[in-house]
Order: structure tokens, then C-alpha cells, then sequence
């Protein structure tokens, strides 16, 4: 489903990604796990172009996303992506923030929108909360919301950026239930997240990235269990 | 000293019907004010646009535009622009005043909306684009209702700065609210009464736009309060 060939980025002179070469298949589970300022980030970002690439192809579908004719936005409507930091629309409401790419974007009539999204809300156990506004909610509520908006587009990929780390500890919960459920329902997803329990719980495979590559990739109980990386084991020694 | 000022005011305002004089000063400070605004929303968009572009000829573009109009004062600009560049297309004078004091304006107010448009997340921006919504449609739908938020005051405080500078419209031969005053002025030989006068006319004006415009902001403030 996602083919990452060769994949690198510079921003100047930092290199960040130096050569990622990676296959995500339909229905699969990846959580990318590694420090800080190792690329994991990049890496999804660079997956629905919101980085541009320096060197390297992605595929989508076996379409080719890095190449200029492409149309960005088509695209990006494949691919839901849920940032640390939320990024709800303040100045709408949450029904609103679910509906407005839906509708914009011609998928969806206003009531279809609306009735889908009220589904999506009760799915992220927030089917009360349609008229209230993003400051209304808690960090949780409003993760789920940001997922809830992003499935609103009926995407084949889900991306999460860090999804509870901008989370006080007793939201963290809520929020991972919600993507297992996801998971359960067989969406294909990359994470990029610091909860190990949850990777080992969730992840059909876990990458280790650090210093711009992927230094181990393989099931859970191979990764946690049995890295055969120094690096990884050095690594999940300090996490775990 | 009563009597003296009764007859000074009944000389200045109601003597050869002066006051319809300011009146239709009023009339004409107001037209020339609010087509201006018009026309300094739309240019100082535009050249917000254009500072904020990746493209590098517009960057310059937009730079040379504010660095000029705000180099020069504007009396200057609006005489160079009634007197070289508006004669062959004989528009009415306030028409043509209008768009000197929307050009003017325009260079302010794209400060105003570029400062805007940076004080908003760069998450709300990329949120937008991987929903799969183009460049125009998330600055209009996300980014631009926000910042209208941020850069109200801003802007009221430039309506109401350019409808004062709109006092020099006399040099081109307009008869605005000043303009009037000045010539009951010239007419009565008396100062105080027609310029006070002026003043007053001037200030309730904009106290009345002030109430207004605060009105409008509290609405726009009621999403923030819940």
C-alpha cells in the first residue's frame, strides 16, 4: 500500500532521513519508535507530503506521490494524519470541524456530513459534544475529535504524529482504546508514538528509527523481545 | 458674553444656511472614507499576499509598494495621484480621492492582515492541507476567520486613522467636513466657532464608528468566551 524507496530529507544542511526504504501493506499496524531528533516524525510527515522530499519515491496504491505532476490534495484525502498538538479549528465547532473538509471537498452532502460525523463522534464516545467548541474539551476529547475529523474523510491510512504526547497521563487512555479500536477494524496505520505498552499490544510491526534510518523493523515480541541492534537494545534499555 | 456667542454661532451655522455646508461635507467625508476602506481591504489583501508569497518577485513586489507609500506623506500621494497620473480618465473627484486614500491605506492594512496570518498556528495550516483542502481553501476557511479575529482592533484603528487623514481631501478641491469649516472660517472671519465645530462633527462621527465597530468585535469574541 505505502512503498518508501531510498527516502531521504534535508532541511539545509541537517540530513534527517538518510535513506528509509520501507513497505507498509494494507492493514498493517506500524509504530515507529526511536529518541527524539532520530526522524521518526519526518518520516510521517514526509508520507503525506507535508515535508517535501529532498531524495527517494513513495507509493501510494502504486502511485507515485513524490513526483511534481501530482495532485497533493487528492492524495492527501487518502491519508488522515492527527498531530501531537490536535490542531482542531478553534473558530468552529466540533460537528463543523468534522464536516468542513467532507463538504468542502464535494465527498458529502451537508446532511450526510453531518449525520456521518455524528456516527464518528458516538464512535469516539463523544456523540455529545457536536455543538461545543474545541476550548470546551479536554486534551482527550479533543484527540478523539481530531481522529473522528480525520476518519471523516474516509481515508485508507491513518497517520499519528506523537497522538498523546501533549496528553495529561490520565487522557492517555482514552485516547490509545480509540486508535485499538481503529486498529481492530483493520485501518492501515503508521504511529509514531513513546507508549511501548501500546506498541507491543497493537503494532503488527515496530520500526526502529534512529539517526535518519531504519535500524531494526520486525514484530513486537522480535523488537522488544530479541532486538538484535546495539542501538536498539540501548535504546528500549532507557524506555522501558 | 452669552449673546456674543449666540450671535458667533448663528453667524457660522445657520446665517446663509452654512450648516448645509458641513453637511454635505459630512456626506462627502463619509463616501470618500468608506470606498477607501473598501479599497484598502482589498489592496493591503493583495499585498499581504503578495509579502507572504514563496514566489520572490512578489515578495519584492509588495515590499517596494509599503516601502514607498509609507515613505511619503500622504498629501503628497494624493496630489501626484488627482494631478499626473488620474486627469485623462476625468473620474469624479471623490472617486478619484477615494482610491488615493485606499492606495495609502492598502500599504497599512496588508501589514495588519500579514502580522494576522502569522499569529496563527502553523498546526492549523497543516491540519487543513491533510484533510486534503488546497492552500486557498484552508487560508480562507481556517486560517483567514481567525486572524480576522486577531487583527480586528488593528483594523479599526486604521479606519479610524484614515478617515482623519481623508481632512486633506481640500487640496484637491473637495468640500469634506474641514474643508467646509475652513471656509465658514474664511467667510465669517471668526476661528473659534466653525473650528471647533469641526472638531465636534469630526469626533462624534468616529464615536459613533468606534461603538459600532466594538459591537461587532464582542460578537466576534463569542466563540473564545464559552
Amino acid at each position: 500500500m505505502i512503498k518508501v524507496q531510498n527516502l531521504h530529507k534535508k532541511f539545509e544542511d541537517l540530513t534527517v532521513l538518510n535513506g528509509i526504504d520501507e513497505h507498509i501493506a494494507r492493514g498493517e499496524v506500524v509504530v515507529v519508535i526511536g529518541p527524539s531528533g532520530s526522524g521518526k516524525s519526518t518520516f510521517l510527515r514526509c508520507l503525506n507530503l507535508l515535508e517535501t522530499v529532498t531524495e527517494g519515491e513513495i507509493y501510494v496504491d502504486d502511485e507515485l506521490i513524490t513526483s511534481p505532476k501530482i495532485n497533493v490534495n487528492q492524495v492527501r484525502q487518502k491519508m488522515g494524519m492527527v498531530f501531537q498538538q490536535f490542531n482542531l479549528f478553534p473558530h468552529l465547532t466540533i460537528m463543523e470541524n468534522i464536516t468542513l473538509a467532507p463538504v468542502l471537498l464535494k465527498k458529502m452532502t451537508k446532511e450526510e456530513a453531518k449525520k456521518r460525523g455524528q456516527e464518528l463522534l458516538e464512535r469516539v464516545n463523544l456523540g455529545e459534544k457536536a455543538n461545543a467548541y474545541p476550548a470546551q474539551l479536554s486534551g482527550g476529547q479533543k484527540q478523539r475529535v481530531a481522529i473522528a475529523r480525520a476518519l471523516a474523510m474516509d481515508p485508507e491510512i491513518m497517520l499519528f504524529d506523537e497522538p498523546t504526547s501533549a496528553l495529561d497521563p490520565e487522557m492517555v487512555g482514552e485516547v490509545l482504546d480509540v486508535m485499538k479500536d481503529l486498529a481492530k477494524s483493520g485501518m492501515t496505520m503508521v504511529i509514531v508514538t513513546h507508549e511501548m505498552g501500546f506498541a507491543r499490544e497493537v503494532a503488527s510491526r515496530v520500526l526502529f528509527i534512529d539517526q535518519g534510518v531504519v535500524m531494526e523493523s520486525g514484530t513486537p515480541e522480535e523488537v522488544f523481545g530479541n532486538p538484535q541492534n546495539e542501538r536498539t537494545r540501548n535504546f528500549l534499555s532507557k524506555v522501558l | 458674553m452669552m449673546a456674543k456667542f449666540s450671535n458667533e454661532f448663528y453667524k457660522c451655522f445657520i446665517k446663509e444656511d452654512r450648516y448645509k455646508l458641513l453637511i454635505s461635507g459630512i456626506g462627502v467625508t463619509i463616501k470618500v472614507s468608506l470606498l477607501a476602506i473598501i479599497i484598502g481591504i482589498l489592496i493591503g489583501m493583495l499585498i499581504a499576499m503578495c509579502n507572504l508569497s514563496k514566489k520572490k518577485v512578489l515578495r519584492v513586489i509588495g515590499g517596494i509598494y509599503t516601502d514607498v507609500i509609507r515613505g511619503t506623506p500622504s498629501v503628497t500621494q494624493l496630489m501626484i495621484i488627482y494631478f499626473v497620473i488620474f486627469p485623462p480618465l476625468q473620474l469624479e473627484k471623490w472617486i478619484v480621492a477615494a482610491i488615493a486614500f485606499g492606495i495609502n491605506s492598502g500599504a497599512y492594512v496588508s501589514e495588519i492582515i500579514r502580522a494576522g496570518i502569522l499569529s496563527i498556528d502553523k498546526g492549523q495550516t497543516e491540519a487543513g492541507r491533510s484533510l486534503g483542502l488546497n492552500a486557498f481553501q484552508t487560508m480562507s476557511r481556517i486560517v483567514i476567520p481567525q486572524a480576522v479575529k486577531n487583527i480586528f482592533p488593528a483594523l479599526c484603528n486604521e479606519f479610524i486613522v484614515l478617515i482623519k487623514e481623508t481632512a486633506i481631501v481640500g487640496y484637491v478641491g473637495l468640500m469634506d467636513i474641514q474643508k467646509a469649516g475652513d471656509f465658514i472660517k474664511s467667510a465669517t472671519f471668526l476661528a473659534f466657532m466653525p473650528l471647533i465645530g469641526t472638531a465636534v462633527i469630526y469626533y462624534v462621527l468616529i464615536k459613533i464608528l468606534t461603538l459600532a465597530l466594538k459591537k461587532v468585535e464582542n460578537r466576534l469574541r463569542r466563540a473564545d468566551a464559552v
